[in-house]
């Protein structure tokens, strides 16, 4: 195996989800979002730190919770307050 | 590999050694030089400067604003998939110290040459070996020459080593400052397109390139786990020991091109015969040879192994060379604070304990030491050890006394 | 050159410029920023980053969560490592952009050599500060763009020093275009960068990042602060572009002091000004009146 070779994987780091790891397991707090208040402005998608919200194409919102640290700031941003943060329940 | 090389048209000059590296330089086509001034390396980056301006040369000139600077930006641009150049000295070496093992550890290939010089205080711009020798556990290839020729020869191939898929580490190029760098002494120098025919240009694709658009890849970003880094270490070291054979295959190869064969890693000068081996590395190698001439006529059976390359350690050398020996005498120019000579440090761990053996300090902050000196202090440890048997002295300080 | 929008931008709905999972705080500014100038970017550049927070967000090899080229180099050679990057890919027909993205430590401190000689080459090069105020990565500790009396680890009882102004410190060094930005305006900040990348030389951007741990602030906040920011006159966003100085639109109706939100709303956010006394407040105030007035003489002097 030649040193470029050799590099990959250890040097060199390619992009991967989770590279920080299973991240939705820091969260408190989840965001759930309340579809009927939704107006599908996008909002929380651009402000999300760790892009776990799609804005999909017909502009709905979906959420991705493998990796939502739950941070608020959707909650936070949404205009309309559609978004809650609610307590994750230990079961 | 290059097919038949066959011997290139060579011109004779007379040239200082900081202008020789230059035409090495220019020679080897490098793409991006960054300049930064420092005696005794300036004449190196004011010499391309000129050539550039000439037309001579078609590169990227960066003006920076320190030899932190200077070896960051041609990392970058090694990084960036060109050939990449820059020199330095003591303080400027120091100052870059952070960035050298930065760009080992990256495994991307460049040249730095390096006028030594002492470190201050008080200031001083004499010449010392001690700067180039903080270097040595970077990952640096370093290479120490004793001719203007042998500079130019040294820096020259420095590209063709570094790149090697094999290598891939910076090569640093040691010239003594002033008794090189600013000494004109006659050389023969290979035309450009001879060059292009032993030396391609730069590869971007070994070992890696950022670039935008380009492979989304990361350098550098930590590992999940340590063991990556000793692996890592690893490598480096396997690719320091390739680059005893890369070294010696490019030498090979520079020798049908030029007709100058030397012994890749090490020369022995008049060693094959003898029974006491002197040490050395750098310019004053010629003087020590000139003490080794004198002596021989005095009967003492003594030759000179001089070091090219300190890094890869020329280990196997060392041990064939100074097998059978009764005594090595190591001259360092040069001091560890607290160890002693750098050069005898390396070397005495495989002296063995009935070889008679001394470490020399001298020459520190430049003073000069001549071929009558160099001759008076080999006899005196040869005529010891006939005397007594084998002397173990780890420093032997000789400072001649200064007048009134 | 039109004005971008969320209808722009939807087309990157499910695009993760950065992949999710990283190890960033939770309501991260960095990551906000980020996200938004790979936007404006579309994705298509390389980033030259040293240490700080963004050194580690990206998770661990063989992985990373940056989705483009990203060299990481060491704290005080950003500047530099990117002037050798960029001179040899355009060498190489390459002329896409080339990115550093680093840290107001980096930047203002330790980089500072490093970047006003990148700046006064006019290396080809976009610089992104992003200004979380103080060295976040090795556990909040006061930088030179922290703002006077903060609290951090180093200066527990408040900072004495004040700010560099790192951008007016960028524009005397006459390169073609320095602004500033905020994540909480990422239109503004978006237009900007691609405005950027209609010049060629050294463009700089300072980009206003609040950090909830650094600023001891609920982390989802970050973008409740960043506006305040803009709103209360503390941070102006404005724009150099070839010769000439603007305020930027948000920021224009807070020229009139009488239309700037009250400062305390963004400074009680904040955990790390709560020692705060009303001479403190005053002296703030004071302050930001200073840096309006010296900003609007600018958009004066550059016409």
């Amino acid at each position: 195996m030649g040193v470029a070779e050799k590099l990959k994987g250890l040097l060199l780091s390619t992009p991967a989800e989770g590279a920080g790891g299973r991240t939705g397991t820091w969260r408190v707090y989840r965001p759930v979002i309340n579809y009927s208040k939704c107006t599908k402005c996008g909002l929380c998608w651009l402000y999300c730190p760790e892009n776990v919200i799609d804005w999909l194409e017909d502009k709905s919102i979906r959420v991705n919770y493998d990796y939502c640290k739950g941070c608020g700031i959707c909650a936070d941003v949404c205009p309309v307050k559609a978004i809650d943060m609610v307590k994750e329940v230990v079961v | 590999m290059t097919s038949q090389i066959s011997l290139a048209k060579q011109v004779r000059r007379v040239l200082v050694g900081d202008h020789a590296v230059a035409e090495a330089v220019k020679l080897a086509r490098v793409n991006v030089i960054s300049a930064y001034p420092i005696t005794p390396q300036t004449l190196i980056v004011e010499r391309i400067s000129e050539m550039i301006d000439r037309g001579e040369l078609k590169a990227d000139y960066i003006r920076v604003e320190s030899e932190f600077a200077a070896l960051a930006a041609v990392y970058g641009a090694a990084v960036g998939g060109v050939r990449a150049f820059t020199a330095t000295s003591s303080h400027g070496l120091f100052y870059m110290y952070e960035m050298l093992w930065w760009a080992a550890a990256s495994r991307v290939p460049f040249v730095m040459a390096v006028a030594t010089r002492v470190v201050g205080p008080p200031w001083n711009i004499r010449n010392e070996h001690s700067d180039l020798l903080t270097i040595r556990d970077s990952g640096w290839i370093i290479g120490m020459a004793q001719s203007v020729q042998e500079a130019f020869d040294m820096t020259l191939t420095a590209f063709k080593i570094s790149e090697n898929e094999k290598v891939l580490l910076p090569v640093a190029i040691g010239l003594d400052g002033f008794i090189l760098s600013h000494t004109a002494e006659p050389l023969d120098i290979p035309s450009q397109e001879d060059v292009d025919s032993w030396l391609p240009p730069r590869n971007p694709r070994i070992p890696y390139t950022i670039e935008p658009g380009g492979e989304p890849i990361t350098m550098g970003n930590m590992p999940k786990n340590e063991v990556y880094h000793a692996l890592l270490k690893k490598y480096m070291d396997e690719s320091m020991e390739n680059a005893k054979k890369v070294i010696a295959e490019v030498y090979d190869e520079y020798g049908k091109l030029t007709g100058r064969n030397y012994g890749p890693l090490t020369e022995c000068y008049r060693c094959s015969d003898a029974r006491y081996i002197a040490v050395s590395m750098g310019a004053w190698s010629g003087d020590i040879m000139g003490a080794i001439e004198r002596l021989r006529d005095e009967g003492y059976p003594v030759g000179l192994l001089r070091i090219r390359y300190l890094r890869p350690f020329p280990e196997e050398d060392i041990i064939a060379w100074i097998n059978g020996a009764k005594g090595v005498i190591v001259f360092d120019r040069d001091y560890s604070a607290g160890l002693g000579g750098v050069l005898a440090s390396e070397i005495s761990g495989f002296i063995p304990s009935n070889v008679s053996f001394e470490g020399v300090l001298t020459g520190l902050g430049g003073f000069d030491v001549s071929p009558d000196e160099f001759r008076g202090i080999i006899k005196e440890f040869i005529d010891k050890t006939e005397r007594e048997g084998p002397i173990k002295i780890r420093k032997y300080w000789y400072i001649p006394k200064v007048e009134g | 050159m039109g004005m971008v929008t969320m209808t722009e931008l939807h087309k990157y709905g499910t695009r993760k410029f950065i992949m999710p999972g990283t190890a960033a705080c939770p309501g991260c500014p960095l990551q906000i920023g980020m996200r938004e100038l790979a936007m404006a970017l579309d994705g298509k550049f390389a980033m030259v980053i040293p240490a700080g927070c963004s050194s580690v967000i990206p998770g661990m090899a063989p992985y990373t969560a940056y989705t483009v080229p990203v060299l990481h180099v060491p704290f005080a050679s950003s500047p530099a490592v990117a002037s050798g990057i960029v001179r040899a890919v355009r060498q190489r027909g390459n002329e896409d952009p080339v990115v550093v993205w680093a840290g107001d430590g980096a930047t203002a401190d330790i980089g500072f050599a490093a970047l006003s000689g990148a700046a006064y080459r006019n290396e080809d090069i976009l610089y992104i500060m992003a200004d979380n105020e103080a060295y976040m990565n090795t556990g909040i500790q006061a930088s030179g763009t922290t703002p006077s009396k903060a609290w951090t680890t180093t200066s527990p009882k408040g900072k004495t020093e004040g700010r560099k102004d790192v951008a007016l410190i960028m524009l005397m060094h006459k390169v073609p275009y320095v602004a500033t930005a905020s994540i909480a305006y990422p239109m503004d900040f978006i237009d900007k960068v691609r405005r950027a990348m209609q010049v060629k030389g050294f463009r700089f951007i300072h980009l206003h990042a609040p950090c909830p741990p650094g600023w001891k602030m609920d982390d989802a906040y970050t973008i409740r602060a960043s506006r305040l920011a803009v709103e209360t006159g503390m941070w102006i966003l404005w724009e150099y572009n070839q010769g000439k100085l603007t305020i930027s639109s948000p920021s224009v109706p807070y020229k009139d002091k009488g239309r700037r939100k009250p400062i305390e709303e963004y400074l009680k956010l904040q955990g790390r000004f709560s020692h705060l006394t009303k001479e403190d407040v005053e002296e703030i105030k004071a302050n930001v009146d200073k840096q309006w007035d010296l900003v609007l003489r600018l958009t004066e002097i550059y016409k």
